[in-house]
């Protein structure tokens, strides 16, 4: 009996060594989406990206993910319980992951983090980000430009940085074009549900409004806008589908050349945290092919994009804040810490922040 | 004008759901049964519809196929609850964990794909006429059910015989048992007839209000659909106050941002939920009232004793 056991107690031994070995050549890439990976927006995105590293690495590596996670505590399950199922590197892709991933950070040291859209890091974790804002100052100048009424309906969900950053960037481009232009903005208090989106699109379009942009996920507002024959900007994904004669453009995140590169460096034992912040040039950030638009206005966008993607800032001065104070003065370009701890509204936004 | 019939219109797509949904399940809990599966029954319908919808061209099909979804969807629910005398409470849970998992699961392929929308009512000479025509003769189909199915839900219960045995068992199980009511008979069908519901309400959702597919697009209004029927105190054409109430301060408190009312968008989302919290402290004052209204024995299992 007693020999029974100890034959049993070596092979067992021996086989989760043999596991662990088999283990230690694959690295296990792991990412927390907010929302789910169905949601043809922000979650989906990442998750494409997550699809290209399969992809591109093959054997080499193995991937897991968690959807549906909540901003907030719920986070803290998710990111320990990735860690300790043997993930090697975790990316947490929404902004209120911040503080449970860094909690995680601290508590796992053995295991790369990366965290999207926050700024705070550690020796393990690293930062990243899209400069979304590039092309919502695109965005802007063809609102500008096709909008008849000179107003466009803005829907947003939360009052993050994130947020208040693309909403001034393109009132900004609006602004370079028609320095009358309006923007009504509406808050959902939600980064996803279709229902709720289409409400505001035909609330902000009762009110006058001829053009509507998003930054929330679902394709219900430009289906909205594709009923009322009007106009508005895709998000996350390329939405043509959905509003084939409404859709001007869609603002488009691609996460596989990032990902693919981080765990590269990982397998490689290169990986070092670090910050970035990808735009345009990068490819990060990418615009829908220009439809439903004049070749005039469809050239000038073509034009400012490229011109963002040489190195352009759309934050360069002067720009003036909401209450006509200075912000930035002629010339002068916002750095990235305050771009991305924006709390304030640039002059001619039409909406009082929430705090 | 124009901006009035717009914003009704609006309120009246808003609403529709939470009203068939709150409409089957005051059926469910006249019976004497709580399902808290709406949301996972919701759900399923709308993925059900979207898909029938989009594989055979036709809007109407998928809103058949969404009520038959919510309805077998519901007998699981039923078999467990009623055969099985589980825990109604947690089996109403569990469905709406898995209704919104399994809607995922099968909807994979439907992503990022248009559906087909239900064609508005159009009746030519009567649609045109100004404001009355658009919002009496030319909305979507949906509506005009969920107005027909308030008018026979309030007349099943309250003027025919089925109607009071159906209440009586919602109040006593015991003693309707004892007069030789079938009351399981009763409540299975109660449960299927809630499920239909929400599944129209689902089918709605992903057929009228936002032709297309995404994962928990229900967002939470199989939810709100329950607390209506307390809301309402179990009284149908309170239900539908409730949802037209519910419909207009969340459209409402839209227009108000867009009109620029400097007010802190947060407290507006939450406005809603504040109304049904004030309504609901308003009618439990009146002790009596309420009581006469409940059904006695709503959430208990029944085990016949042979």
């Amino acid at each position: 009996m007693k020999r029974l056991l100890i034959a049993l107690m070596t092979t067992t031994a021996a086989l989760s060594v043999a596991a662990s070995a088999e283990a230690a050549d694959k690295l296990k890439a792991c990412w927390v989406y907010t929302g789910p990976i169905g949601d043809f927006g922000y979650s989906y995105q990442h998750d494409q990206g997550r699809l290209a590293v399969e992809k591109a690495l093959g054997d080499k590596v193995e991937t897991a993910f968690l959807e549906n996670v909540s901003e907030g505590p719920d986070a803290d399950r998710a990111f320990e319980r990735l860690a300790r199922e043997g993930c090697n590197m975790i990316f947490g892709t929404s902004f209120g992951f911040m503080d449970p991933e860094l909690k995680a950070a601290k508590k796992f040291p053995d295991v790369k983090f990366e965290h999207a859209t926050g700024y705070k890091s550690a020796d393990n974790m690293g930062l990243y980000n899209a400069r979304f804002y590039e092309g919502r100052y695109v965005l802007g100048q063809i609102a500008a430009k096709e909008s008849k009424t000179g107003v466009a309906g803005y829907i947003v969900s939360f009052p993050i940085p994130e947020v208040v950053m693309g909403i001034n960037s393109f009132m900004l481009g609006a602004q370079s074009i028609n320095p009358d232009f309006k923007a009504k903005i509406v808050w959902v208090n939600s980064w996803f549900d279709p229902g709720k989106e289409a409400d505001a699109a035909k609330a902000l379009f009762d009110q006058g409004a001829d053009i509507i942009v998003q930054h929330t996920d679902s394709t219900a507002a430009l289906q909205v806008a594709e009923e009322r024959k009007l106009h508005g900007f895709g998000q996350s994904s390329d939405m043509i589908k959905f509003a084939p004669n409404a859709q001007l453009t869609s603002l488009t995140d691609e996460w596989g050349p990032y990902y693919v590169s981080r765990v590269q460096a990982a397998l490689d034992g290169t990986w070092k945290p670090d910050n970035v912040w990808l735009g345009i040039k990068d490819g990060a950030v990418k615009l829908a092919p220009f439809t439903n638009m004049p070749d005039d206005v469809k050239a000038m966008a073509e034009a400012t994009a490229k011109k963002i993607s040489e190195g352009w800032n759309p934050f360069t001065g002067p720009v003036a804040k909401q209450d006509g104070t200075e912000w930035l003065k002629d010339g002068e370009v916002a750095d990235d810490g305050t771009l991305l701890g924006m709390n304030f509204y640039v002059k001619g936004v039409d909406d009082k922040l929430p705090q | 004008m124009e901006i009035a019939v717009n914003i009704l219109l609006t309120i009246a797509t808003a609403a529709t759901p939470l009203l068939i949904a709150a409409m089957g399940e005051l059926v469910v809990e006249r019976s004497g049964v709580l399902n808290l599966g709406v949301e996972g029954m919701m759900i399923m319908g709308a993925v059900g519809g979207f898909g029938a919808g989009y594989l055979t061209g036709s809007p109407w099909i998928g809103l058949l196929v969404a009520v038959a979804m919510g309805a077998v969807f519901s007998l699981l629910f039923a078999f467990m609850t009623l055969t099985l005398a589980t825990n109604q409470v947690a089996t109403g849970l569990s469905l709406t964990l898995l209704g919104l998992g399994l809607s995922g699961m099968m909807g994979t392929s439907f992503v990022g794909q248009p559906g087909e929308r239900l064609p508005n009512l159009d009746i030519p000479g009567l649609t045109s006429i100004p404001v009355v025509g658009k919002l009496f003769f030319g909305q979507d189909p949906v509506f005009y059910i969920s107005i027909a199915l308030t008018i026979a839900v309030a007349w099943f219960l309250f003027r025919t015989r089925t109607g009071l045995t159906l209440r009586s068992i919602g109040d006593s199980h015991t003693s309707a048992h004892a007069l030789g009511i079938p009351v399981l008979r009763y409540r299975y069908l109660a449960v299927v007839f809630g499920g239909a519901c929400a599944g129209l309400a689902g089918g709605q959702l992903s057929l009228v209000y936002t032709p297309q597919w995404v994962e928990n697009m229900s967002a939470g209004r199989g939810w709100i659909a329950l607390a209506l029927v307390v809301f309402a105190s179990w009284r149908p054409w309170r239900v539908l106050g409730g949802a037209y109430i519910f419909g207009a301060v969340w459209i409402g408190q839209l227009h108000a941002q867009a009109f620029g009312i400097p007010v802190p968008s947060q407290l507006l989302s939450s406005l809603p939920y504040l109304a049904t919290v004030v309504v609901l402290v308003l009618i439990s004052r009146n002790k009596r009232l309420t009581m006469m209204n409940t059904p006695a024995s709503l959430g208990q299992p029944f085990v016949p004793d042979r």
